[in-house]
């Protein structure tokens, strides 16, 4: 059986963990894998809540999460490959377009 | 030994996770984090998530993955032009950020406010899910599938050469 409060906890700490990485890194690839990150620590606190209500419905909401987690990392990844083509890197300090 | 087991992927997951915020390379944060997605598609099946389970590997570690590593060897930058962390000032601030609000989330302490479970298994396999996903989320599916298409074309356009 497991420990629900520890599966939480864990799902805090993952959450912390992708917040972390999304503030410190400047490398657009690895930010956009701090997203995943946080989105895995939803669904894992999705699958305990679902767990421990004995109620398919959270499961279901952490499949859609998943679906538009994809869609967001195919649109994402665009972006990125859209911006190295215009600044030859993908450093987020450098990333200044908009602003001139 | 499913409790023990929660707990060796728990620790394993964790402690990849901080891999990929750490490592340089983002091939080696790539790979860590496929190993965060497979430790916790195993929790979910401690939690009798069967099908997410399998759908965590085939579209997180498979496709999701794949996309990023196809990105970034695409991009193929070398060493010396990886940008690597913010500068010290931020990055300090962003640490005092990032635990101020993992936290304040402990701190609320959800799991004393939960109530008792009332059973002790769930089935979670594919029939019991798919009767959800096509009877009560209905709706939410087929906008699903309308969101992935939009995603497709705007993926296409974004990436086309002259944008």
């Amino acid at each position: 059986m497991v420990n629900f409060n520890a599966a939480i906890f864990v799902a805090l700490l993952l959450f912390g963990i992708g917040t972390l990485g999304f503030l410190i890194r400047r490398n657009a690839i690895v930010v956009f894998m701090s997203v995943e990150l946080m989105l895995n620590a939803v669904n894992l606190l999705l699958v305990t809540f679902s767990r421990i209500r004995v109620d398919l419905d959270g499961q279901v909401m952490a499949f859609f999460v998943m679906a538009v987690a994809a869609a967001e990392a195919a649109v994402g990844l665009a972006i990125i490959i859209a911006v190295f083509r215009k600044m030859r890197n993908i450093d987020l300090d450098k990333a200044s377009l908009l602003r001139s | 030994m499913i409790s023990f087991l929660f707990y060796v992927f728990a620790a394993l997951a964790l402690a990849s996770a901080v891999m990929v915020v750490t490592r340089k390379n983002p091939v080696s944060s790539a790979l860590f984090l496929v190993m965060t997605f497979f430790c916790l598609a195993g929790i979910y099946v401690l939690m009798d998530a069967f099908f997410l389970a399998v759908v965590q590997v085939a579209v997180y570690a498979g496709a999701i993955m794949v996309l990023f590593l196809f990105v970034i060897m695409m991009l193929n930058l070398s060493p010396d032009e990886l940008p690597a962390f913010m500068n010290r000032k931020i990055k300090w601030a962003a640490a005092a950020l990032a635990i101020a609000l993992t936290g304040s989330l402990l701190f609320l302490d959800v799991s004393r406010r939960l109530p008792a479970s009332p059973g002790t298994e769930l089935n979670g396999e594919v029939g019991a899910l798919g009767e959800l996903i096509f009877g009560k989320f209905l709706l939410p599916f087929e906008l699903t599938a309308v969101l992935l298409l939009m995603a497709i074309v705007a993926a296409v356009i974004m990436a086309r050469r002259e944008l």
